[in-house]
């Protein structure tokens, strides 16, 4: 096999117990940007992926991962991809790299093969998904149409789909999004490959279904005796599956070890903040810690981390008061029928000043509506929201327009929710000129410079556009928006959920600041159970439009009443190793 | 607004400036549109171009470049068959000594002036003894009936028409007709369309149906007739009604792709935020959706103001183009039609060079707009 004379810094030598599958060394990977500049996105990576084991790949968004897995299925755009000479990737015994383009293709999908992020794109919607598996089989087992179909038959009941050879004629529309992961699995193991590279299989997928297709692949890697490479941006999602783990950052291996190690003496700062950045599900501190805290000071979390406590007090007045809203959307059914989807039924609740209403649920779940109605963004099909006794659904337009100021949404993608044309100083001044705040530009400008600083923003932003700052600062940038019309109320919509871990807890400890210092009340909407737990002071958990169970945070979180509550917060990654 | 109050603020157009000034060839393009644009002002204001309609040149006088051919200093009469060698009578007895004398003649005609050639040949091609005298006298005759201040010249840098008119300045004073219909016409069409597929996209529902409705009744009819109807209703010929038949049916394919895109634009949620503070539907559809979708109308309008030049050849054909006594590019390659029969080819290459000019550094131009208006692509 290869020998490299490679050094690697301590705790990142690769385990050396000879029989590796997947040998990768030194890898170099860079992009061109334009005729001059280049980006070198892996910077001298080496790993092993031993036969019949599972490795978790783990990093933050530009940290390689991908790169480095793309590399060895040999995908990598090649008109702006350079893999630099010295990189060595041996499959097998035999180096890729060497490989002809046509030798590498072959290898593809019989020897590895792999599975992405978002299955609706990665199936074609024009075909059946027995048709997708029976051209694989056929292109490199040289099955016979009816061999493969009954092989294709036998694949889908592998991974767990119903009754399939009726599902088999289906097109992936047809499909939930569990099910065509689950159809992906069955197309990635349909050869029986050695290696199958998984890149963030369950990002896209609600926390359950995640749940599944975790035991599913770990079930399917100890049955075909293959090696997985697990790519995934959650450390406590391997906790469970993986036999060992890599931790990447800025192209360069941090840290590998067996997982056990990692998890109970993580090595290298990096790691302890990935680990400590996730809010816990046992303790509620004042302050996430985030990763400059780790990786600044000596390896030990300098915070004291004093508890917060959560929870309603009973004699509150609330400030929001809703009762039996509901939203129906309707589609055109042919000429005249209209056909009426309910997409939040009946749901009812209270929100005290400077409280926070955690929603929780899965996609389709309605807790977005919700928000959404409640800014009027959607009008309410029923019910009615009153706050500070005014029922603000009733009103008309003009006066709803005060209303507006005092309740304020951030969405989820902050990529998405900035107008790109816009410079940070026009997007925060928009609001204040709408509602009258401050007598002249001057002033709001002041007021800007003023919200800016709260938020954690340099000055000089003032003057950029949106695409020039990170996720993490953008959605500051739309925290301040909101900010200037001094709201009372503020929807945060999956606000946190596009975001890396340490940047999230950045935001976390932001929102939670404003809170004390403005005694804003927040509607925190989200999927994941541990953020929202960290927020909260009662969680109200949503399912198809209807509220299934609402309580007290903590009570919530150790005794779900609801067999929902209780399969979802059993779905919480890493419950059972980090406990 | 108001990061153009301030002195360090790099605005959305200052940034589109330094990323088009990166661009070599959006460079060029830009340069010659100035020139064009130059030559536009400087021949609407009377500077350039304003005696295109004096006759300067003998009729067809060729281009400089390629000299004076034997028939082109023939007087006022148009002579196109002069151009041709005269046919050979197979009957005659002397014809292969006419060949030998017409042979050394070609090769006189090109270093010998123009006036001594002229009309010195009959129809075989023999040489008149008093040829000298009779051009003389035909030359005098001509120009003191038709130009008696000056005499016409036989050749023009780049040549002249049926009438002798100098087809650069033809040219010059055509392009400012077909600039201005094709790029007001396109201004008209493209300001139609966005409005309408803005109000329809982002409204939707009714409003949506009222406007396809309308686009589909627009759209039905075919497109000459529509032109027709639109020129029969206006009632009168001149530049206005021509920009105003194309705009008015020209927007249809803007308002397809506009509506499109604010259908989807609609549901992004910086529209949606904006509509949390407070913003207004207008102030949502042209202040934070329009500048996202300006790309498409921009590219619209260039392929347009392309088509639209193109069309008014085609109206100008059908006789609701230009009035007589203007020119457009278009009359020109009306015109070109039967020169090129005659083997004139100079008005054609004249029109469509600078067509073709003008056409090219605006899409070039247009496209590198695009790309540096765009942010995201940075």
């Amino acid at each position: 096999m290869t020998t490299t004379d490679t050094s690697f810094p301590a705790g990142c030598e690769p385990m050396d117990t000879g029989d590796n599958l997947l040998e990768v060394r030194n890898l170099r990977v860079r992009f061109r940007l334009d005729r001059e500049n280049t980006f070198e996105a892996v910077k001298g990576v080496s790993f092993d992926v031993p036969q019949n084991a599972t490795i978790a790949l783990v990093g933050e968004s530009g940290s390689g991962k991908s790169v480095s897995a793309l590399a060895v299925m040999g995908l990598l755009p090649a008109e702006n991809a350079i893999v630099e000479p010295g990189s060595a990737i041996a499959f097998d015994g035999r180096e890729l790299l060497a490989l002809t383009v046509g030798q590498r293709r072959a290898l593809c999908g019989r020897e590895m093969s792999m599975i992405f992020q978002e299955p609706m794109s990665s199936l074609n919607p024009v075909f059946t998904v027995g048709y997708q598996i029976v051209e694989v089989l056929r292109l490199h087992k040289g099955f016979s149409t009816k061999a493969a179909r009954a092989r294709a038959i036998e694949l889908l009941e592998e991974v767990g789909i119903p009754e399939p050879a009726t599902r088999i004629d289906y097109y992936p529309n047809q499909l939930s999004g569990g099910q065509q992961q689950r159809v992906m699995i069955a197309m990635a193991i349909a050869c029986e490959p050695k290696l199958l590279i998984a890149d963030e299989p369950t990002t896209a997928l609600d926390v359950t279904i995640q749940k599944q297709i975790i035991e599913l692949l770990k079930a399917l890697q100890q049955r075909h005796r293959m090696s997985v490479l697990f790519i995934t941006h959650d450390l406590a999602l391997v906790a469970e599956m993986a036999d060992r783990v890599i931790v990447m950052r800025h192209g360069e291996v941090q840290e590998q070890g067996d997982t056990q190690q990692v998890f109970l003496r993580p090595q290298h700062p990096y790691t302890r903040a990935l680990l400590e950045c996730r809010p816990p599900l046992d303790a509620r501190p004042h302050h996430l810690p985030v990763i400059d805290d780790a990786m600044r000071g000596d390896g030990s979390t300098a915070i004291v981390l004093a508890e917060r406590s959560r929870g309603y007090v009973d004699d509150e007045r609330p400030l929001l008061v809703v009762k039996n809203l509901s939203k129906s959307f309707y589609s055109r059914e042919g000429l005249f029928g209209k056909k009426e989807f309910k997409a939040v039924k009946d749901v009812s609740f209270t929100l005290p000043r400077g409280k926070t209403l955690g929603i929780v649920g899965e996609s389709g779940s309605g807790k977005t509506t919700v928000g959404l109605t409640l800014l009027r963004l959607h009008e309410a099909t029923g019910g009615q929201a009153f706050f500070r006794g005014k029922d603000i659904l009733a009103m008309n337009s003009r006066e709803f327009h005060d209303y507006k100021r005092r309740l304020q949404i951030v969405f989820q993608n902050p990529f998405a929710s900035l107008n790109p044309r816009f410079t940070v100083g026009q997007i925060l001044l928009e609001p204040m000129r709408i509602h009258n705040i401050g007598a002249d530009d001057r002033e709001r400008t002041a007021l800007c410079f003023k919200w800016m600083e709260r938020v954690g923003l340099q000055v000089e932003a003032f003057h950029r556009y949106p695409h020039e700052f990170s996720g993490g600062q953008r959605q500051r940038i739309a925290i301040a928006r909101c900010l200037t019309l001094h709201p009372e109320v503020l929807v945060c919509d999956e606000s946190v959920s596009a975001l890396d871990m340490s940047v999230q807890a950045q935001v976390l400890n932001l929102l939670q600041d404003l809170q004390d210092d403005f005694g804003l009340s927040y509607i925190f909407i989200s999927h994941d159970l541990s953020v929202v737990r960290y927020m909260a002071d009662r969680v109200m958990v949503m399912r198809d439009g209807e509220v299934v169970e609402m309580a007290d945070s903590d009570d919530l979180y150790r005794h779900p009443q609801h067999p929902y509550t209780q399969a979802l917060l059993a779905a919480i990654p890493g419950r059972q190793a980090m406990a | 607004m108001f990061s153009s109050s301030s002195h360090f603020s790099p605005g959305l157009w200052t940034l589109a400036w330094r990323r088009l000034r990166a661009d070599r060839v959006a460079m060029a393009a830009l340069v010659v549109l100035l020139l064009f644009v130059a030559m536009l002002t400087a021949s609407m204001s009377g500077w350039l171009a304003n005696d295109w309609a004096d006759e300067v040149g003998v009729n067809y006088a060729p281009p400089s470049f390629i000299g004076a051919q034997a028939d082109a200093g023939s007087g006022g009469e148009a002579e196109p068959a002069a151009a041709e060698e005269p046919p050979e009578n197979p009957l005659d007895p002397l014809k292969d000594v006419i060949r030998e004398l017409r042979m050394e003649m070609g090769e006189a005609n090109v270093t010998a002036s123009a006036g001594e050639s002229v009309g010195s040949e009959d129809s075989y091609g023999i040489a008149d003894p008093l040829q000298a005298e009779l051009a003389e006298i035909r030359g005098v005759q001509s120009s003191a009936a038709m130009h008696p201040a000056s005499a016409r010249k036989v050749t023009l840098p780049f040549g002249a028409d049926k009438w002798g008119h100098d087809i650069i300045k033809k040219t010059i004073k055509g392009a400012e007709t077909s600039i201005v219909v094709g790029l007001v016409a396109a201004l008209v069409a493209t300001v139609l369309g966005t409005l309408f597929g803005a109000l329809a996209g982002y409204f939707g529902g009714r409003t949506d149906d009222f406007f396809n409705w309308f686009y589909s009744i627009f759209t039905s009819i075919p497109y000459l007739l529509l032109i027709l109807a639109v020129a029969a209703v206006l009632q009168q010929k001149g530049v206005t009604t021509i920009i105003l038949i194309l705009g008015l049916t020209g927007w249809t394919g803007v308002f397809r792709l506009v509506r499109a895109e604010y259908m989807k634009h609609k549901e992004r949620e910086y529209v949606l935020a904006a509509g949390a503070i407070g913003g207004s539907h207008l102030g949502r559809m042209f202040i934070h959706i329009f500048p996202n979708i300006s790309h498409v109308a921009l590219v619209q309008m260039s392929i347009l103001a392309v088509g639209f030049i193109k069309s008014e050849v085609i109206l100008s054909f059908l006789g609701f183009g230009v009035p007589v006594g203007m020119v457009s590019w278009g009359s020109m390659l009306n015109e070109a039609q039967n020169e090129l029969i005659l083997g004139k080819w100079w008005q054609l290459t004249a029109a469509t060079g600078a067509m073709a000019v003008l056409v090219t550094a605006f899409s070039l131009f247009t496209d590198a707009l695009r790309d540096a208006l765009d942010p995201k692509l940075k």
